[in-house]
């Protein structure tokens, strides 16, 4: 396996997220999936071939500097599960 | 011990870099059509790109572009042909895509210049929301909560990264002054420290003296005033030496300046702040700026501050110092052409000395000290009037000071002021010599010196004539005169 269960939680740590025992072990094999098919192409001759960053062939897709609506405050605090003083409260990163 | 902190100073050389954001100042947000604001109720503008939204998709604000062109073209960058946006993959509550669109390995601009400083890059990326820590407010019980206000987030930022060319904290201090008039000229941001549309860190590090290596740096944040990066930047050097006088190394880390203290504090441990894992943005493709927008772009630049140093130099004549000083300061610069383009008759660096030198001071004296000439009551015809009466003698120079205080405590018109204050230049000789005259008998101690040969004893004579006077004669003229008529 490319991916062990150390940097497993390693990425789960970076984006907070609680994995079981099974799940470690699941992730793991997924993501060394992943990675094992990047290999695979990496093996092939690629001298010459521009890096895809994006698939679509297109470039400068701009929009004019013009206001739109904005949301209804109401509304755009509505579906926050936790809401004070017309502001979205969250779990401060200093307590964590 | 003092031998070691004698030589210390020698041994190493100071190494900083700057990296500075700056918000542009469009109307709209990076990737949405929300207005920007300053000062709002929390969250009146938001919509579900940036609120993250499942399903939203950002859409590039084309004069945010322009603007950075403009940045990078007035910083002597080199564009790229097609730059990309990436993904800056980070938690925390304010950002709640869990990243931030900037730009990694190919930003839009590279290898620039403003002054002695290289510009390493140029690029785009966006602002996040604005968090209130509520447990140090006390607002709500319990510990450890924030509020998060989105009407910053997705405001266009570009951040700028300079070369580590900077060797001390003034220097950086100007140099980062030099920055915002730039972009203050261009028009693409308000930059304003204290409002937050002019952010600076800066990387420093030491090396011995002489060598061309790099030592560990530190990241300093939170300097939000010129004083404070000057400051900072001074405290930080000063930790670094003691640490290497110790014979211990420097840790890499983002360090906290606390401006009360002058302390630095670490924020957070590195090995989790640099592992943003980037990778290209696959909502949005690339940037590829077209040469009807470079040519917008170029079309658009002011003449900066650089070039207008250039051209005080050059075509106007003045001193590098005081060129500098004008060009440097865009308000204080068009004040000074204002003053010219008034006054043709009178030379350029006479108009300088009159605005950078005796306004500025007389703003002082008047304890407008807060007042720029520009926002004075000094209209810049009427200086230039003034500089070309006293050019002409008909105000003596010292009147023409009591003038021009007239003039910062009032405004008004310097010839009405003359005129009302009896300070015009006495031109009668026969009124002047009568007051010379009168001066002899007063000061007979002082003629009698004169008259034996002394010279400098002439003081108390020039005085009482100057006193009589009000200052409206010239002083050279009264010299002239009171040694005419001692024989000496």
């Amino acid at each position: 396996m490319v991916i062990d269960r150390e940097q497993v939680l390693h990425v789960a740590r970076l984006a907070r997220l609680e994995l079981s025992e099974d799940e470690l072990e699941t992730m793991a094999g997924e993501l060394s999936g992943i990675l094992e098919h990047v290999d695979r192409i990496s093996a092939l001759d690629l001298d010459g071939v521009e890096p895809t960053a994006h698939v679509v062939a297109l470039d400068n897709v701009l929009r004019p500097d013009e206001p739109e609506a904005s949301l209804e405050r109401e509304r755009a605090l509505a579906p926050a599960p936790d809401a004070e003083d017309g502001a979205f409260r969250a779990p401060s990163p200093q307590a964590r | 011990m003092n031998e070691r902190g004698a030589t210390s100073e020698a041994r190493y050389e100071p190494v900083i870099g700057l990296e500075i954001h700056v918000q542009l100042r469009t109307r709209t947000k990076m990737f949405c059509g929300c207005e920007l604001s300053f000062g709002d109720r929390p969250n009146v503008h938001t919509c579900p790109i940036c609120l993250a939204h499942p399903g939203s998709l950002p859409t590039t604000n084309e004069r945010a572009v322009l603007y950075a062109l403009e940045i990078a073209l007035a910083l002597d960058c080199e564009i790229a042909p097609r730059s990309i946006f990436a993904r800056k993959n980070y938690f925390y509550p304010d950002n709640p895509k869990a990243y931030q669109i900037s730009q990694y390995d190919t930003p839009l601009a590279t290898a620039g210049r403003l002054g002695e400083v290289r510009i390493h890059r140029v690029h785009l990326e966006e602002d996040a929301a604005k968090l209130v820590h509520v447990s140090e407010s006390g607002r709500i019980h319990g510990s450890g909560e924030s509020l998060v206000d989105f009407n910053r987030a997705g405001t266009p930022l570009v951040e700028i990264v300079s070369e580590p060319d900077l060797r001390d904290p003034a220097a950086a201090r100007e140099w980062l002054q030099l920055l915002r008039t730039t972009i203050r000229q261009i028009g693409a941001s308000d930059v304003n420290m204290e409002e937050g549309s002019l952010r600076c860190d800066a990387n420093v590090s030491l090396r011995p003296a002489g060598s061309s290596g790099l030592g560990t740096k530190t990241e300093l944040k939170n300097m939000n005033s010129f004083r404070f990066i000057e400051r900072g930047i001074a405290a930080e050097i000063e930790r670094q030496r003691a640490i290497l006088d110790a014979g211990q190394e420097v840790v890499q880390e983002t360090l906290h300046f606390d401006p009360r203290g002058g302390s630095l504090t670490s924020l957070r441990s590195k090995e989790e702040a640099h592992d943003y894992r980037y990778f290209p943005e696959p909502d949005l493709v690339p940037l590829a700026p077209t040469e009807a927008m470079l040519a917008r772009a170029r079309e658009s630049l002011p003449e900066l501050p650089a070039e207008r140093r250039e051209r005080y130099a050059a075509e106007l004549g003045l001193a590098a110092a005081q060129a500098t000083q004008l060009a440097f300061d865009a308000e204080l610069g068009d004040y000074f052409e204002r003053v010219v383009e008034s006054a043709p008759d009178v030379d350029a660096p006479v108009i300088a000395n009159w605005v950078a030198g005796d306004l500025v001071a007389a703003l002082r004296d008047a304890d407008q000290d807060g007042d720029s000439p520009a926002s004075s009551r000094v209209e810049p015809p009427a200086l230039g009037k003034l500089a070309a009466m006293a050019q002409r003698g008909e105000v003596s120079s010292g009147a023409a000071r009591s003038v021009l205080a007239a003039m910062v405590a009032e405004g008004g018109d310097p010839r009405a002021i003359v005129e009302r204050e009896g300070l015009g230049q006495i031109d009668d000789s026969g009124e002047l010599e009568a007051i010379v005259g009168r001066a002899i008998e007063a000061e007979a101690e002082a003629a009698e010196r004169v008259r034996g040969g002394n010279p400098k004893a002439i003081g108390p004579l020039v005085g009482f004539v100057m006193r009589e006077t009000k200052g409206r004669a010239e002083g050279a003229e009264v010299t002239r005169l009171i040694r005419e008529r001692l024989g000496a």
